[in-house]
């Protein structure tokens, strides 16, 4: 359960927002400029919230009136930024054991399996096509044992068929891990094929918070997506 | 003249005054790249202030501070340290010195790493000694060597500071540059010229060194 009940401002815009998401997999859906990636940020404790509560299964990680922001390292949140941001001066893995926390699942075996980056490992991070990129990403991101996998549009730098096959692995470590996934996108098929439960945000508010399912039967139209 | 020992000397102290310099240069030029506090304009404004200000004043400075009866002199001498006219005003003088040069090239070199890769790290759970330990000072590597190597051929070069702090006692202070100016002045040109050749070389081969590993000098990259 990831409880979002907060205020965040920014410049000229205003990210509000009060939803509980209890699903496995949510995807956060919007145009440019809605506020999606704020909500990882935030989540993250890489933006600060001007007021309000950032609940994380039984842990309070942001909450305004109790005063309470964890840094970022203390969160247990698996964050895979737009670009990846692969270290570029260690190889692939020193990348993926970053984050390891010792005595936590999943093993390493268990992550290069699921994500195929086994042959990977040895590699330096600029041999990298940008799917490996992607999969040493999330791979590094899940090593670090986290409570939510924020992915802000994991898939949005790579082409339809590379797409299509990196999917299949985000779906695995849904089913694989039962880590819960907050998932940012502007590709409705993404969001068909990965989500269970849809946020649709537009212009820093919540416009719709439903099952996948009702989403694909009644797709309220929002300005300017695909 | 004993060229040997006034060249090794100088470069025995810059070496002091780097080491010395060092880790207080780092803390600041992170804290200036990265922190957001009140106060940060003035921080900058006084670690830059020795660059700005005549050097001459700034020994000044130095030795009403560490004067056996000024404020840190008088502290330390209750230990039995004593800093003026000591080979140890020397290093202290040019670590002063080299501190803003190191400080700024060294700042840039934190503010080129993205913010990102640290953002990263710190959500992959690294507390923030160890995101700079792992992430910035590696990503930041060349800019700081460049610093250093900077800071070095800054504390060789010293001179106005440290003839007022450290005076010119002939095989104990002087320096290479303090020697070259009393040479020059007692009228013995051969031995300023000969001195001059050495700081020259010296000089030389730090700053090529320092041009060559900053970053964009398409040396090492």
């Amino acid at each position: 359960m990831i409880a979002l009940a907060f205020t965040l401002r920014q410049g000229q815009f205003t990210l509000d927002i009060d939803v509980v998401l209890r699903r496995g997999v949510t995807a956060l859906f919007g145009p440019s400029g809605a506020g999606k990636t704020t909500v990882l940020d935030a989540v993250a404790g890489l933006r600060r919230p001007a007021a309000g509560t950032i609940v994380l299964g039984d842990r309070v990680l942001f909450s305004a009136e109790r005063r309470v922001d964890l840094p970022p390292h203390q969160r247990h949140v698996g964050y895979v930024l737009q670009d990846v941001a692969l270290f570029p001066h260690m190889n692939v893995r020193r990348n993926v054991l970053y984050g390891r926390r010792q005595g936590h699942r999943p093993a390493l075996d268990v992550v290069a399996g699921i994500l195929e980056v086994q042959p990977l490992l040895d590699r330096a991070v600029g041999e990298l096509s940008g799917g490996e990129k992607q999969r040493v990403a999330l791979a590094r991101a899940l090593m670090s044992s986290p409570e939510v996998l924020l992915l802000d549009e994991p898939l949005a730098a790579v082409d339809v068929e590379l797409r299509r096959r990196i999917l299949p692995y985000l779906a695995r470590v849904r089913d694989e891990l039962a880590v819960p996934i907050v998932y940012v996108t502007h590709d409705r098929a993404e969001v068909t094929a990965f989500a269970e439960e849809v946020l649709v945000l537009d212009h820093g508010r919540v416009v719709q918070h439903v099952a996948r399912d009702e989403w694909e039967a009644a797709v309220r139209p929002v300005g300017g997506l695909s | 003249m004993n060229l040997w020992q006034i060249t090794s000397f100088t470069l025995m102290a810059a070496l002091a005054a780097t080491l010395l310099m060092l880790p207080f240069g780092l803390l600041l030029a992170w804290i200036l790249a990265r922190g957001q506090f009140r106060g940060r304009v003035l921080l900058d404004t006084l670690v830059s202030l020795p660059l700005v200000m005549p050097p001459v004043a700034t020994g000044l400075l130095l030795l009403m501070l560490f004067a056996p009866r000024g404020p840190i002199g008088a502290v330390l001498a209750r230990v039995g340290i004593e800093v003026v006219f000591t080979r140890k005003a020397v290093v202290l003088a040019m670590a002063i010195m080299a501190l803003p040069l190191f400080v700024r090239t060294a700042r840039a070199g934190f503010e080129q790493v993205e913010r990102r890769y640290e953002a990263v790290a710190a959500t992959l759970g690294a507390p923030p000694w160890r995101v700079f330990l792992t992430v910035s000072l590696p990503l930041a590597a060349p800019s700081l060597i460049a610093a250093t190597v900077l800071g070095f051929a800054r504390s060789i070069g010293e001179f106005g500071a440290t003839i007022v702090i450290a005076g010119s006692i002939p095989g104990s202070t002087r320096t290479l540059a303090v020697a070259i100016y009393s040479f020059a002045e007692t009228g013995n040109d051969r031995a300023a010229v000969a001195l001059l050749a050495v700081s020259a070389a010296i000089a030389f081969a730090a700053l090529w060194i320092s041009t060559a590993l900053a970053p964009g000098s398409g040396v090492r990259r």
